[in-house]
């Protein structure tokens, strides 16, 4: 068998990199250890959130599928933030975990250059420091130009409650036993990490009357740039919000003991997120807290689990139960699904590429878990990167690698492989230093034209993209020519502004925080669509710190640009600290700016840096 | 950076004993040529040797020689100082016979620039170091100790950590919206905090500002229509206080003619000889003349006589300098009282030709510019123009914050411009690292699934 890409794992990060791969032309295969997992969401039912919601427009953005598949599977959808401004706007949905899986395989079934294989993959083949294919657990070899591993929690996956480590997969499913120790084998260096999930429970089991309902928007919202919405807006499937109390609290004080990573096993070497800490975290390290939030969000319409947001936890079954019961609403509830924590190994990121392509073996690609973060959204825009990467290095092209003020993808990939982890990365809106640049509102002017050219956005998409810009163009240019006069004083009275002594053009009285430019619509001459108004209304308002962040952006990418060659020799720089030079010699960054970046390495390095690259490169 | 670099490291001048610094990868090997101790070269790191330099047969010196390798050194480059006995002549010689043999005379300040590059010492570290070297008396000295022992970083980093407790609570509100049990950060929490932040840097820049003149010496006039006892005055502070009066040659600042230090503060004086021509001279063109510079001056020592009325001309002086920093001198308190002096400020009476109360000049400059509280409580400044030009950029962050409160503008918008406060805070002591903001968030609040 031969093909020209095999993506090992069929989650988010996989099926991204298969769809991009076979999309633009090229025999893919993707290789999952259980068709019926593919694209699954083992842990919340939810897509987007702060910042990750931006991730998924961008992937939208370049031609990726998260985004549409969401449109297709959605419960409930929210843009979070709309009161806190702006551009710290992001789309979060309840996303049904049936359907979500199911739209996705049967968009991967219908690309033809795809082929989908149920397997597990034993090793690589290598050969010269290039990876040539892939050996299954069969002993079967399939060669490949590139290959891209994608296989999220899986390699060496340990399944952790109480007291009891088992050695599997979510779901149950069989790990990967021999990858990661194969991976080593080449020189990888790879990390435990550990996340875990809450329990699921049976809606019926729940009083709802004692839980607070929480809706979706009462206006349309899409993922997609190209979607027009599915869902009925008044048949949203709602959320309820509850609390711990004292008692819940108690029970996990008195078992403590018994959990797994308080002592319930004593093995432990994953890291877990910091940033989603278990109920027993949760309740040791904020004890003066008298209570903590938790949300019952529904998996799907189709069956009856309610996952309990808030609720991690590695206690053993028997505690699980008390601790649930001692919740308001849920003292009779019905736990389908235990919680459980999962150790996994992963590769350390800076041994990665800006590509995502490994340093140590050429054309092999890694994307989403096995990279260190987490989430859905993470892995699908490494798997869309790597597709599109590991595609554009078989076709002889240069890569693709978004800059941080272009797009959170481009922090993310980043920081990976330039500061490395030290618990499972998720993206936060304060990790991009622009933020203000990287908006919900604006991710296909940042990126669609990069999916055009790439090949991963039709003309079609194309023209209707070149639509909206020049209709931007031509809503600015009318705003800055249109003026009101004294004589639209009752008007602007109207709209709780003041009123005004001179003409004053459309386009400054936008400037007044007040103003929105839905109520100038009808002052204007051609009728625009709303995300039009939207991007105009965003761009007048935040000139001046657009154009701040854009100055900083500037001064930032001429560091980017000062590229240090790939042959420079560290142990040449005397002058540079020893821990600065281990650490350069580590991550080899491209350039200036990336080296200023990695921590442990100072102004004062960077000063010796640019010193030596001064006087023996650049003359 | 690869070169080895030679100086005299003392003062020059008179002294028992001068020493010259020379570091670099060749600093034990140049020295060894011109060393007569022939151990030298083999001996152990952290040793002194003693013998003579000795240069195409000629005796030089007899000298004490230091030797440090790397990286236990000032530079964390091999260092090797040599004790000459003093004498500019010898020293000098000695120098110029390191330059033939290889060395490269270090410019100003490159051995704590090595220091700083080589990472031995952080970016203020490497400030204070200078200044160090530059302290010209002990408080200067003490000011300039305090903030290599990290005073002014810490100053800084608690300014820095205040800041990142709103911002980490900001990006919670934005990163988790959906948890209401986290405290909204509020337009007026962080006004409250925009004012607390902006009233201790404008106390930094304002006793940075004191601590500049401790250090530089402060520019001063002596003012006042002739007779009243300018030069007696001049005199006295430079005779019975046994003060050093020294001509600066070649300086930017021309206007300065001598340097006066009394009580450990050091008082530039502008325009010595126009006080001592007007006071023999009896015309008023002189004073003009000072008047003129008195504007460019941080203090004006006005001078009246005890025993005669205030006249037109001392009218005149009075108005011109009422917006500056000045001490009314009412000299010649011994004779009979006639000057009505009910509406002057910061009067002091002295006798500076019978020597009486002099000492409240130096105690009145004090009080002027708010020295006792620097001497004796927090000696932290930030005086170098780098950190100076941060300090109002962090001004200018601050009023653009507060404006933009006014004006409605929304969280993400308001957070660019703490952000950028807490960016320049790390500025100042060499630090910006993102991660940290991170860790401040999850350690703080309690959020995810």
């Amino acid at each position: 068998m031969n093909y020209e890409i095999i993506v090992v794992g069929g989650g988010h990060a996989g099926c991204e990199a298969a769809l991009a791969a076979s999309r633009k032309g090229h025999k893919t295969l993707l290789v999952t250890g259980n068709i019926n997992n593919i694209a699954d969401m083992p842990c919340n039912p939810s897509i987007g959130g702060s910042a990750k919601g931006i991730v998924v427009r961008e992937i939208d953005a370049l031609g990726g599928e998260m985004g549409k598949n969401a449109d297709k599977s959605l419960l409930q959808i929210k843009m979070l933030n709309s009161g806190k401004g702006l551009a710290v706007r992001a789309l979060r949905a309840q996303a049904d975990k049936i359907t979500y899986p199911k739209e996705m395989l049967k968009t991967l079934k219908q690309e033809h250059s795809l082929d989908i294989l149920e397997a597990l993959v034993k090793d690589l083949i290598v050969k010269n420091n290039k990876v040539e294919g892939v050996l299954l657990e069969d002993e079967t070899k399939i060669k490949a130009k590139a290959v891209i591993l994608t296989t999220g929690t899986y390699m060496n996956a340990d399944i952790l409650i109480g007291s009891e480590r088992r050695r599997e997969g979510p779901h149950g499913e069989k790990p990967s036993n021999y990858l990661s120790d194969n991976l080593k084998k080449y020189g990888f260096t790879l990390k435990r990490l550990k996340t875990g999930t809450p329990p699921r429970i049976d809606k019926q089991s729940i009083d709802f009357t004692q839980t607070k309902e929480e809706k979706g928007d009462s206006v349309y919202h899409t993922f997609s740039y190209d979607m027009k919405p599915i869902y009925d807006v008044d048949k949203q499937i709602s959320c309820y919000l509850i609390y711990t109390n004292d008692n819940t609290h108690k029970i996990i004080k008195n078992n403590l003991n018994k959990s797994s990573m308080y002592g319930g096993l004593d093995d432990i070497k994953g890291v877990g997120p910091r940033y989603c800490p278990s109920i027993e975290d949760k309740v040791v390290r904020f004890s003066d807290k008298e209570k903590h939030q938790l949300f019952l969000e529904p998996e799907s319409i189709y069956y009856d689990d309610i996952y309990l947001q808030g609720f991690s936890t590695s206690m053993p079954y028997d505690v699980q139960e008390e601790m649930v019961h001692s919740l308001k609403g849920l003292e009779k509830a019905k736990i389908l699904k235990y919680a459980y924590a999962i150790e996994y190994d992963s590769i350390y990121p800076t041994q990665l590429k800006q590509t995502l392509e490994t340093k140590i073996i050429e054309n092999l690609y890694s994307a989403g878990q096995i990279n260190g973060t987490s989430g859905y959204e993470e892995a699908a825009c490494q798997g869309l990167i790597a597709g599109i990467n590991a595609s554009l290095k078989i076709e002889g092209k240069e890569p693709l690698i978004l800059k941080r003020n272009e797009a959170y993808i481009g922090v993310l990939i980043d920081d990976l492989i330039t500061k490395g982890i030290r618990d499972p990365y998720r993206l936060l809106t304060s990790r991009a230093e622009y933020r203000l640049l990287l908006r919900n509102d604006n991710a296909d002017l940042r990126l669609r034209e990069y999916g055009y050219k790439i090949g991963l956005i039709d003309k079609k998409r194309y023209q209707k993209f070149l639509d909206k810009k020049q209709a931007i163009k031509e809503l600015i240019c009318e705003l800055k020519e249109k003026k009101v006069t004294t004589n639209d004083n009752e008007f602007l009275k109207s709209i709780n502004t003041p009123e005004i002594k001179d003409g004053m053009t459309l386009y400054n009285l936008l400037k007044r925080p007040e103003v929105t430019i839905e109520s100038l619509k009808h002052l204007l001459n051609k009728e625009y669509e709303f995300d039009v108004l939207e991007e105009v209304g965003i761009m007048i308002k935040y000139e001046g710190y657009i154009k701040k962040a854009n100055e900083e952006a500037l001064k930032m990418n001429e560091l980017e640009n000062k590229k240090i060659p790939e042959d420079i020799n560290y142990d040449d720089m005397h002058n540079l600290a020893s821990e600065a030079k281990q650490k350069l010699k580590e991550i080899r960054p491209t350039s200036v700016g990336q080296a200023l970046r990695i921590s442990g390495v100072n102004p004062a390095d960077i000063s010796v840096l640019m010193i030596y690259l001064k006087k023996d490169y650049y003359g | 950076m690869n070169d080895t670099i030679a100086a005299i490291a003392t003062a020059q001048g008179i002294g028992a004993i001068s020493i010259i610094r020379v570091s670099g990868s060749k600093a034990v090997d140049i020295v060894s040529k011109i060393f007569t101790n022939k151990n030298f070269k083999t001996s152990s790191s952290h040793t002194i040797h003693y013998g003579y330099i000795i240069y195409k047969d000629e005796k030089i010196d007899e000298v004490l020689v230091s030797k440090m390798l790397a990286p236990k050194t000032f530079t964390r480059e091999d260092i090797v100082e040599i004790n000459t006995h003093g004498g500019i002549t010898t020293t000098n010689k000695v120098l110029e016979i390191l330059l033939s043999e290889g060395c490269r005379l270090a410019e100003p300040g490159e051995f704590s620039k090595r220091a700083f590059l080589n990472g031995r010492i952080d970016l203020t570290e490497a400030e204070g170091i200078i200044d160090l070297i530059n302290a010209k008396t002990e408080k200067a000295h003490k000011m300039a100790i305090s903030q290599i022992g990290g005073k002014a970083s810490k100053l800084i980093k608690n300014l820095r950590n205040d800041l990142s407790h709103i911002l980490a609570n900001i990006e919670v509100n934005l990163n988790y919206p959906e948890y209401e049990d986290i405290e909204e950060m509020t337009v007026s929490k962080i006004n409250d905090s925009m004012d607390s932040l902006e009233e201790k840097i404008n106390k930094i820049i304002c006793e940075s500002k004191n601590g500049e003149l401790l250090k530089n010496g402060i520019k001063t006039v002596i003012l006042g229509r002739p007779n009243v006892g300018k030069s007696s005055l001049l005199n006295n502070l430079i005779g019975e206080e046994k003060a050093i009066v020294t001509e600066i040659q070649g300086t930017t600042r021309d206007s300065v003619e001598a340097t006066l230090i009394i009580d450990n503060i050091i008082l530039n004086l502008i325009d010595t000889a126009g006080i001592r021509k007007t006071d023999d001279i009896v015309e008023s063109k002189g004073v003009e003349k000072s008047l003129k510079l008195a504007k460019e001056a941080d203090l004006i020592l006005l001078v009246l006589d005890y025993s005669e009325p205030l006249t037109k001309e001392d009218e005149k002086i009075l108005n011109e300098i009422k917006n500056k920093k000045y001490i009314t001198i009412i000299n010649k308190c011994d004779l009979n009282k006639k000057i009505n002096d009910e509406n002057l400020e910061n009067k002091i009476y002295v006798s500076a030709y019978k020597n009486i109360n002099m000492e409240s000049i130096s105690l009145k400059i004090k009080e002027l510019f708010n020295l006792e509280k620097l001497e004796t409580e927090d000696m932290s400044y930030l005086g170098s123009a780098r950190s100076q030009a941060i300090l109002n950029k962090i001004k200018v962050a601050i009023k653009e914050v507060k404006n933009g409160l006014s004006n409605g503008a929304t969280l993400d918008m308001i957070e660019i411009d703490l952000k950028n406060i807490w960016n320049l805070l790390g500025e100042i002591i060499g630090e910006t690292y993102e991660e940290e903001l991170i860790d401040e968030l999850f350690s703080r609040f309690c959020v995810g699934k």
